[in-house]
């Protein structure tokens, strides 16, 4: 296994894999929610984490998670008051990634770094890295096949599920710790302008296709490992940036998804 | 109030939400297997009310009591399913925790629907879906906020004979806001007169002679008969009325068919 995992490719592979499989049924809630300019604005703020671990000299992974986890908190109880939840986000979005690039251009060689912690670096990815993407996917996917049923009550409608005995606001709070997580341990596979790509894509390339919540959470993930794996390989022939090829293999998938169900649609409309 | 012990009681319950006081000095129990209509005019509290008792909502003041182990059905003013989640009828009600979708449906007379998606449901149906997944969860207490809201008329008068046949049957209590005065004629045992307190409870038949309510709801000294004879002539060509004429509401939306 060691040996297999000094090849950078193999890496890759599973780095994307393991961020396919926790994005895919992570991204259903984000879409369904409407989470998602609240899953950029923690991608986007992440890039605040990683100057600040640059700067100290602590471990990029527990900062991102640190500031990631603030801005979730934050955005959550400040949002209704003086401000729309758009405007905070916007606020804490921008506010974060500005801030992390000027933190950064004050550090000796930084900048040069820049491009990786934007767009991601899937093919520095290390086995320590791999070890935290899988340890989130798994911790992610036990969450899920406990809470699930719970989740989606919540999801449908927050009152009727209090009204029924569960917890919503909990609930809310489970999904944006874990989209926290999600984003520090996807961080280096895909960069902070991309992560939220890889939860909203394999989630509506899946939609047209399902007709449970079960099924479109399963074909998310399915669609995710086919996009990080065809984006590599569209990376390795092209010679084009790992984490942006990912995305663009996820959008050609939501493009086929969506053209075959019209497709399909019509035919049988016809017939 | 019947000898057996409540399955709600609330006491000196108040609500207030953005410096607005909504609720104030409510006392309010609910009995095993009565029919409770809260009326009021728009902005009288009736879904705060309701929401506080079963406990979708926190009260600023007072206490809410519920019997333990009291399951709840519940179904909201509006269901909002979001359209971006796909979800078949009957998948919808196993998520209430309920068995036997099938009966529940044929029940609320949408068994046709079970494998229909939610999102393309419309406003009756989504109300009927919503009724029986509160049914499938057997409950002790069928909490119900405007039900009838998007039902045609035979849908309506259908929907009452339902929830004393689920009373008769199952011996749930059924807690309705309504602002359909015909509610209160017909169906209940008691109605509760809510303008953020309560401003008069009793049998319908009771209250109906009631000053407060008579205030309440603008009614003078012709009553809800020359009302909503007034009001609702116009409206129905031809309609069969399997109800009273005593209906009084002044917001009528619900019955174009």
């Amino acid at each position: 296994m060691t040996g297999l995992l000094d090849d950078f490719l193999v890496r890759a592979a599973l780095a994307g894999i393991g961020v396919a499989l926790m994005a895919g049924p992570l991204g259903c809630f984000v879409v369904w929610r409407r989470m998602a300019y609240f899953g950029d604005t923690v991608a986007h703020a992440a890039l605040l984490g990683v100057a600040l671990a640059l700067a100290i000299e602590a471990g990029v992974i527990p900062a991102v998670l640190a500031v990631s986890v603030l801005v979730a908190l934050a955005v959550a109880h400040g949002t209704g008051r003086l401000y729309a939840s758009d405007t905070l986000l916007g606020v804490l979005a921008h506010g974060g990634l500005a801030l992390g690039l000027v933190v950064l251009s004050f550090l000796p060689g930084g900048r040069g770094d820049l491009s990786a912690w934007l767009f991601g670096d899937i093919l520095a990815v290390a086995p320590g890295d791999l070890a935290v993407i899988w340890g989130a996917a798994a911790l992610g996917a036990i969450g899920l096949w406990f809470g699930w049923r719970q989740l989606l009550n919540s999801t449908l409608d927050e009152e009727l599920a209090r009204a029924e005995g569960g917890a919503p606001a909990r609930d809310r709070l489970i999904l944006t710790l874990a989209l926290a997580v999600l984003v520090a341990a996807a961080l280096k596979v895909v960069g902070a302008l991309l992560i939220t790509a890889m939860l909203i894509l394999p989630a509506a390339a899946a939609r047209p296709l399902a007709r449970s919540p079960e099924a479109m959470a399963l074909g998310a993930a399915v669609i995710g490992v086919l996009a990080a794996l065809g984006g590599l390989r569209l990376a390795w022939i092209a010679d084009s940036p790992a984490g942006p090829s990912m995305v663009v293999a996820a959008l050609m998938l939501f493009l086929l998804a969506n053209g075959a169900t019209r497709l399909a649609a019509r035919h049988s409309g016809r017939s | 109030m019947t000898a057996s012990e409540p399955l709600i009681r609330a006491e000196g319950l108040g609500v207030s939400a953005g410096g607005r006081r909504i609720l104030y000095d409510v006392d309010v129990a609910l009995a095993p297997g009565e029919i409770v209509t809260i009326v009021g005019p728009n902005g009288a509290g009736k879904t705060t009310l309701l929401r506080t008792l079963i406990g979708a909502l926190t009260p600023s003041r007072g206490r809410v009591a519920r019997k333990p182990g009291l399951t709840i059905g519940y179904t909201p003013q509006r269901l909002a399913i979001e359209s971006t989640m796909p979800l078949t009828v009957t998948r919808f009600l196993e998520l209430g925790g309920g068995e036997d979708a099938r009966s529940a449906l044929e029940m609320t007379g949408i068994a046709h629907l079970a494998e229909a998606q939610m999102s393309g449901l419309s406003g009756g149906e989504l109300q009927r879906a919503a009724l029986a997944r509160a049914l499938m969860r057997r409950p002790g207490l069928l909490a119900l906020d405007e039900p009838t809201q998007g039902l045609d008329q035979s849908g309506e008068a259908a929907f009452y004979r339902l929830i004393d046949r689920v009373r008769d049957e199952t011996g749930a209590a059924v807690c309705m806001v309504s602002h359909d005065l015909h509610v209160v004629m017909s169906g209940s045992d008691r109605v509760i007169c809510l303008n953020g307190h309560v401003c008069c409870e009793g049998a319908p038949v009771q209250v109906s002679s009631m000053p407060e309510y008579r205030a309440l709801f603008g009614l003078g000294t012709q009553g809800a008969l020359a009302l909503y004879r007034h009001e609702h002539d116009h409206s129905h060509h031809g309609h069969d009325h399997e109800h009273g004429h005593d209906h009084g509401h002044d917001d009528h939306r619900g019955d174009a068919a």
